[in-house]
């Protein structure tokens, strides 16, 4: 990947003038961080649109990617001090085909309330991958044009990619052998 | 609704009406798998319509969870089983970022020669069922067998014709067999003859250009809000390629050209897949010239198995093998995405580690379920004879699109 850290640093630069102080780095006034060697900006649900809406204005004009996670009983996870964690993160991948560089946005969503949102406003492109989000999470789009089932059957119940969706099974039936 | 609103709905119907909604598949020949499309038309002209997908989601994803990193691969081949390898490269490309292991410089060349061969088989596969789908049904065989070429060579390096499980984390399964260049020469050979034929056979053809110029036109700015990359986004003149934008493996040190096209339409995609086999020859030929000895896998005891001869004398590379294979390595907590250029467009992976043998989530960005969601804007306004030739123009491979 070829991310280049030196133009995401004049946006930082730019846009720190007028926030508070600590030693988070942000970008639109939400922290960022570099994960090998690739910029990751942590936002919460409120801020969300208007940080996709800023960073369309950068350059980030494709959304690539757009899926939820589900870190229950995951306690590895390290985030900036500023971002509280909850259950649920919207992972999105945006590319600036410009400048040939990416930029990830991971939104934290509470197991409660997993609502957010829906960037199809500004990306037509997210609408497939906001219902596919909807299906195995339970991910919820405000204002989403079409949200229904789309992988899933339309009667399906539950969200199978959550951690406590617990894989279905049939049982093996062994026949007896005879002569033994 | 009851029957007595049915009946006053049914009445108020303007008699002049011609719209219909009709499905199109999922059982159809050429919609590439099971993939539904439902159409409103009025006569023969396509108003609105919508890809129905899903069925044959088989929740690889979730079963990502529980496979180790180094069962991954199997998983994962089996999503775009007309070019799998690319799927396995972007999941080992993902893991070994997480790992921050150092790849041997034969291994990188193994991959990129073998991920172009399997963008020529591919796109040949391509040009077999685009040539069926629109009538050009001698097109099947030829491309069948072109394609088939490149497969037997497949199938002497890795064992198998589809589903290899080669490309591995920490590097490819085995090194490249004897006489491997003669085979991939003997390819070469007679390949660009066979392309010279299909320009005879539709290239120039007026038939084929009727068929297809000016059928399910898009432009730059639909495409990349639509987030469709590969041959649809490089056919509205828009040249964009992972392996020259964001160079991986070792594309910044061979010469190819990105071909693109003029108006966005069927003609163009199809123009480009076709040319995109020439150049993915021409890497291939440099492959052939500078690939390295060496290694064929990180020599890194913890993430790839050690010799077989060593297992019976050393009781350190019995434990090695044993844990890899049972237990799994483990992978440092952590998340990554890393995409690369597959025949159909960008694929991506997204990998979150917990720090266990098994990943916390693994996400493929397909570019075909993706991609797929340009159709109805290039459908739009379009004739329902078309809508064959615009389906076929996506190249939608649906054990991707469903997962």
């Amino acid at each position: 990947m070829t991310e280049s850290p030196a133009s995401v640093d004049e946006e930082i630069e730019s846009a720190e003038q007028d926030m508070p102080e600590d030693d988070v780095e942000r970008l639109h006034g939400s922290a960022v961080v570099v994960n090998n060697n690739q910029t990751v900006v942590h936002t919460g649900k409120a801020e969300y649109h208007d940080l996709i809406q800023s960073l369309n204005d950068d350059g980030y004009g494709v959304c690539v990617d757009l899926c939820g996670v589900d870190y229950l009983g995951n306690d590895t996870r390290s985030l900036p001090v500023t971002v509280t964690a909850e259950r649920f993160e919207l992972v999105v991948n945006l590319l600036d085909v410009q400048a040939s560089r990416r930029l990830r946005v991971r939104v934290q969503l509470s197991e409660a309330a997993p609502m957010v949102a829906t960037i199809t406003d500004i990306h037509p492109g997210a609408e497939a991958m906001e219902r596919e989000a909807n299906d195995m999470f339970g991910l919820e789009f405000e204002g989403h044009p079409d949200p229904t089932p789309i992988l899933l059957p339309d009667d399906w119940q539950g969200h199978p990619l959550r951690k406590d969706y617990s894989m279905g099974r049939i049982p093996v039936q062994f026949k007896a052998v005879d002569g033994r | 609704m009851s029957e007595a609103e049915a009946e006053e709905r049914a009445s108020v119907v303007d008699p002049d009406d011609e719209r219909m909604i009709i499905n199109m598949g999922p059982q159809h020949p050429s919609t590439h798998g099971v993939l539904r499309v439902t159409m409103e038309l009025q006569g023969e002209t396509v108003l609105r319509s919508k890809p129905v997908i899903g069925y044959l989601h088989t929740g690889m994803e979730k079963t990502a969870e529980d496979l180790t990193y180094l069962q991954g691969p199997t998983n994962v081949t089996r999503m775009d089983y007309a070019a799998p390898l690319f799927t396995e490269l972007t999941f080992s490309l993902a893991v070994e970022a997480l790992l921050e292991i150092e790849m041997p410089d034969r291994a990188t060349w193994i991959r990129m020669l073998m991920c172009e061969l399997n963008r020529m088989s591919s796109h040949l596969l391509f040009l077999a069922t685009n040539g069926m789908d629109l009538g050009a049904v001698g097109m099947m065989i030829y491309g069948w067998r072109e394609r088939e070429e490149v497969l037997r060579f497949f199938e002497k390096v890795t064992g198998l014709r589809m589903n290899h499980n080669y490309i591995r984390p920490g590097g490819v399964a085995a090194d490249l067999p004897d006489g491997w260049q003669e085979d991939v020469q003997n390819i070469l050979k007679v390949l660009p003859e066979r392309l010279e034929q299909f320009d005879v056979l539709m290239t120039g053809q007026p038939i084929w250009r009727e068929r297809t110029q000016g059928i399910g036109v898009i432009t730059t700015e639909e495409a990349l809000a639509m987030g469709a990359t590969g041959p649809i986004l490089r056919s509205t003149g828009y040249a964009w390629d992972l392996r020259r934008a964001m160079p991986y493996l070792a594309y910044d040190q061979v010469d190819f050209d990105i071909v693109v096209g003029t108006y966005g339409d069927t003609f163009d995609r199809y123009a480009i897949r076709l040319n995109e086999i020439r150049e993915s020859m021409r890497i291939v030929e440099q492959c052939l010239e500078l690939i390295p000895d060496g290694p064929y896998r990180a020599e890194d005891r913890k993430v790839t198995p050690p010799p077989r001869a060593r297992i019976d004398e050393s009781m350190e590379a019995l434990i090695h093998h044993f844990k890899i294979f049972t237990e799994g390595f483990k992978v440092p907590p952590g998340e990554v995405y890393t995409a690369v250029e597959s025949p159909r467009g960008e694929l991506g992976c997204y990998l979150v580690s917990d720090g266990g043998p098994k990943p916390q989530r693994m996400h493929i960005r397909a570019p075909s379920f993706v991609n797929l969601q340009t159709l109805p804007h290039m459908m739009h306004g379009g004739l329902l004879a078309d809508a064959i030739a615009v389906i076929s123009s996506i190249d939608p491979i649906m054990g991707e699109v469903d997962r």
